[in-house]
């Protein structure tokens, strides 16, 4: 991977890394995924820390390993900022805004929750987020590979967690096997060939 | 120890989360709803409450319950578990980055991901309809109560506005006002 020169000084990119993060932290309303053109922005096109290839990448990797994308972008590029430390700070950063205005919110949820009007508000509010979160599905299963065994799998998973019971941490290592074993069985066959 | 028990629940969801925004919903339902943390009913609430407020869900929802559970002290520690598994890993994944982008375990694994997680919030969407429409348990007398109507109608067009990439607040803005309107005009 190509590292663009880091000009600015070690305490310099850590401060950079916490108050940038911090922003991106507190202006994306709605998650990860709503929080990637940000980061992009301001890592390769301000701060120029990252190249446009190397936050590609990034996202691709924060993408497919454990944990939320936000936070695994964060610690990847402040690693790669700053080392060990500058993950620790863009991670503290990002997770900032969220943990004040949560802590903040659930005081006043509790405060409020008994009233008439905020139970019809929330009555109502329950059918939207519904919907809401039919459409991140939906989102989800356009970009999900259309092959047999992605539908197999995805069907698999909804049975066993909604009908079976099945605890949902063995449904996802389940399903983590089962895709590796089809696919180092389909790259013998491939080998074969 | 409520804090220790925070700390290694949401260590735990943090760990098995893969993807973004809803992809935790599943983990939570089963982890923090089991546990008797929060209840479904409040769970649709705060994802409501998540999608009106910067950051990403899973902060927030972290925060959320270890507030409720233990004070700040506890919204620390649910917070900190959520994170710390994604640091630990991408620390590692960073030192062999080439290798790990080629590598055909991880992309098998993903092949088998992607889809699971569509299945589980599938599953998890089975279970909050259940919550939304069904607030008297499953059977045919719902069909009786207007709620019933109210909720079905308001999710219909809300659907249809979120696929048409209204912006989430203001669908939320709609089925709030609709919700009051309803529950006085109708006498919920």
């Amino acid at each position: 991977m190509s590292a663009l020169p880091k000009t600015d000084s070690y305490g310099k990119r850590l401060w950079g890394l916490f108050s940038s993060f911090f922003r991106i932290g507190a202006f994306t309303f709605g998650g990860g995924y709503a929080m990637i053109p940000l980061i992009q922005k301001e890592v390769v096109e301000n701060k120029k820390w990252i190249t446009d290839q190397d936050i590609l990448d990034i996202v691709a990797i924060a993408e497919s390993t454990p944990g939320p994308i936000a936070i695994n972008t964060a610690t990847f590029v402040g690693y790669r900022v700053a080392g060990v430390l500058g993950s620790a700070m863009a991670t503290f950063g990002v997770v900032l805004p969220s943990f004040l205005i949560i802590t903040l919110i659930s005081y006043v949820l509790n405060e409020f929750q008994s009233l008439k009007a905020v139970q019809y508000a929330f009555f109502g509010i329950r059918a939207g987020v519904l919907a809401l979160i039919l459409k991140a599905w939906w989102s989800m299963y356009k970009q999900c590979p259309k092959k047999i065994l992605s539908y197999c799998i995805a069907a698999g998973a909804l049975i066993a967690a909604a009908f079976l019971d099945i605890n949902v941490l063995f449904v996802i290592i389940g399903c983590a096997v089962t895709g590796l074993i089809a696919s180092l069985l389909h790259g013998k066959r491939g080998a074969a060939k | 120890m409520i804090y220790l028990k925070l700390f290694f629940t949401f260590f735990k969801i943090g760990l098995f989360t893969f993807g973004g925004g809803y992809a935790m919903l599943p983990l939570i339902q089963a982890e923090v709803a089991n546990h008797g943390w929060l209840t479904q009913e409040q769970l649709i609430n705060f994802v409501a409450v998540s999608e009106s407020t910067p950051g990403p869900f899973a902060i927030n929802i972290s925060t959320y319950v270890g507030n409720q559970m233990g004070g700040i002290l506890g919204g620390v520690c649910a917070t900190l578990g959520v994170v710390m598994p994604s640091i630990i890993i991408i620390l590692i994944v960073a030192q062999i980055f080439d290798r790990f982008k080629n590598s055909r375990i991880m992309q098998g694994c993903m092949a088998g991901l992607k889809p699971a997680v569509i299945g589980l919030i599938g599953s998890a969407m089975l279970s909050m309809v259940q919550t939304v429409f069904f607030t008297q348990g499953v059977s045919l007398s719902v069909l009786k109560t207007p709620a019933f109507y109210v909720s079905l109608a308001l999710f219909g067009v809300m659907s249809v506005l979120a696929l048409k990439k209204v912006h989430p607040i203001i669908i939320i803005c709609i089925s709030a006002v609709v919700g009051i309107a309803a529950g006085y005009g109708l006498g919920l």
